[in-house]
């Protein structure tokens, strides 16, 4: 099983449900996100290109953080989700330093929060809050294992691309293109 | 042109706009940390080399610092934390992958190895000292009959201690300016050389300071090589990494880096040692403050702009 989410960054507008609806779900404190909405603008008028993607942990296969990590807080669970155990956790700081796309934050109760995929929505076999609640449907979530999976069709027949690969971290987010 | 920008609003503390989750605690830490290892380093390696009388400050008395900054040292980090009720779970696992677990476990042998050490020197240094419990008397006299063996252990670890110091740094690759294999030799080499600066300051004897000072010459030539590394080493590498080592050529870090670190805290330190071997007078207290200073600067110049370089994507 291995859980991962493809983003069409030609079908999303750049709502920001997402983030609300993380925010909602998990209880993220009030000024702090666990995912966020890019946009990158390439050229100059009249030839401009806008990309719009909606960022968060990769869940990365070779993470940076967990490797890091002094006390074993940051591990990987089934499905290749990266999660943080809070009273393991010493607020150090070594995994936000170790996270090229700036994922990770110091939560106000002194340990470190991200995106968790939702685990605890994934586990019941629902999709995580982002996922479920975006107007145009442009994300798509599920199991890369599993050839028939919503994900794995995303995959087949469009070319898409993940962030900063040459970091070497394997991340497991992938933006349709 | 390319922007990239956050329309959906990110202002989180210490991340955005750059990340600086790491403040002056980490600096401080990594200075107390490469001095205590360099004054250790000479102290035992002057034990091995059986030269306690002609050294007795390096192999005596600058020890005596070393408790108090390891403490100290590890009252920043542990300021640093921020779940610090938990800071014991360091504790409660090895982890070999993580730089910062080698760091926790070896200071928590050498921290006290160290005390070890010192109060087995402390009845020369203070005479009417009086251990006063039978047990400490037989304990003292164990630690001063097993100096060699304790040498040979506080080298070893003095040397990880050291190099760790570099590594917690370059082996966060997400840090392009850090992730540079030369960053733990480099803290090595620079550690020892602020080590060997307070040995310097300390020392009363004028041939024990002018060996000190011909050690610190030779530190200082290693640490300008191993500077000269890390820039090229950088330029020759991915756009990141050039764009990270531009900070000290060209961008915010420039002044900083050239005066305070190469300038002021090792060429002209090394300059006035080497006016001192050809029998000038100049007081020691000059070189020894300017490459502590340079030591310290360089941390803080390291911590803070390595954490404003980041792949781009």
């Amino acid at each position: 099983m291995r859980y991962a989410m493809a983003i069409d960054t030609k079908k999303c507008v750049g709502c920001s449900d997402c983030v609300v609806a993380c925010q909602t779900e998990n209880n993220v404190p009030l000024g702090y996100c666990r995912d966020w909405i890019t946009e990158t603008v390439d050229g100059s008028y009249p030839n401009v290109e806008i990309e719009l993607r909606s960022e968060r942990c990769n869940h990365c296969d070779n993470s940076p953080c967990v490797r890091c990590c002094p006390t074993g807080a940051s591990h990987i669970v089934e499905g290749g989700i990266v999660l943080v155990t809070h009273d393991k956790c010493i607020g150090c700081g070594a995994c936000i330093e170790s996270c090229p796309y700036d994922a990770r934050y110091s939560h106000p109760e002194g340990w470190v929060d991200k995106c968790t995929f939702c685990h605890h929505r994934v586990t019941k076999g629902e999709l995580p809050a982002c996922v479920s609640v975006c107007p145009t449907k442009c994300m798509y979530f599920g199991d890369l294992d599993d050839p028939n999976s919503e994900i794995s069709n995303a995959l087949k027949n469009r070319k898409y691309k993940a962030l900063a690969p040459e970091a070497g971290t394997k991340p497991q987010i992938f933006y349709l293109v | 042109m390319k922007e990239e920008i956050f329309i959906s609003g990110r202002d989180i503390p210490y991340i955005d706009p750059f990340l600086n989750i790491w403040h002056w605690q980490i600096p401080i830490y990594l200075f107390l940390g490469g001095l205590a290892a360099g004054i250790l380093f000479f102290a035992s390696l002057y034990t091995i080399l059986g030269k306690e009388k002609e050294m007795p400050t390096t192999v005596k008395w600058a020890p005596f610092l070393v408790p108090g900054a390891l403490v100290l040292g590890l009252f920043a980090l542990f300021l640093d934390l921020k779940h610090q009720l938990f800071f014991w779970r360091l504790y409660t696992t090895i982890r070999l992958e993580s730089p910062m677990s080698w760091g926790a476990w070896v200071l928590m042998f050498i921290t006290p190895l160290s005390m070890v050490w010192v109060a087995s020197y402390l009845r020369e240094l203070i005479p009417s000292w009086n251990w006063k419990f039978q047990w400490l008397k037989d304990a003292e006299a164990l630690a001063i009959k097993n100096r060699k063996p304790m040498a040979w252990v506080l080298m070893i670890l003095a040397i990880i201690l050291g190099i760790y110091t570099g590594i917690l740094l370059s082996a966060f690759n997400a840090r392009p300016l850090w992730n540079n294999a030369i960053l733990g030799p480099l803290f090595l080499v620079s550690g020892m050389s602020t080590g060997v600066a307070v040995i310097m300051w300390m020392s009363k004897s004028h041939y024990e300071r002018k060996v000190l000072s011909r050690i610190d010459l030779l530190l200082i030539v290693i640490e300008l090589f191993f500077i000269t590394h890390m820039i090229m080493g950088s330029l020759a590498g991915s756009q990141a990494m050039i764009e990270a080592i531009d900070l000290f050529l060209g961008g915010e870090f420039t002044v900083s880096f050239w005066v305070f670190v190469i300038i002021l805290g090792l060429i002209f330190p090394a300059a006035l040692e080497i006016l001192e071997l050809r029998g000038y007078k100049v007081p020691i207290a000059i070189p020894a403050f300017l490459i502590l200073m340079g030591g310290l600067v360089f941390r803080f110049i390291m911590v803070e702009a390595g954490q404003i370089t980041r792949y781009l994507y």
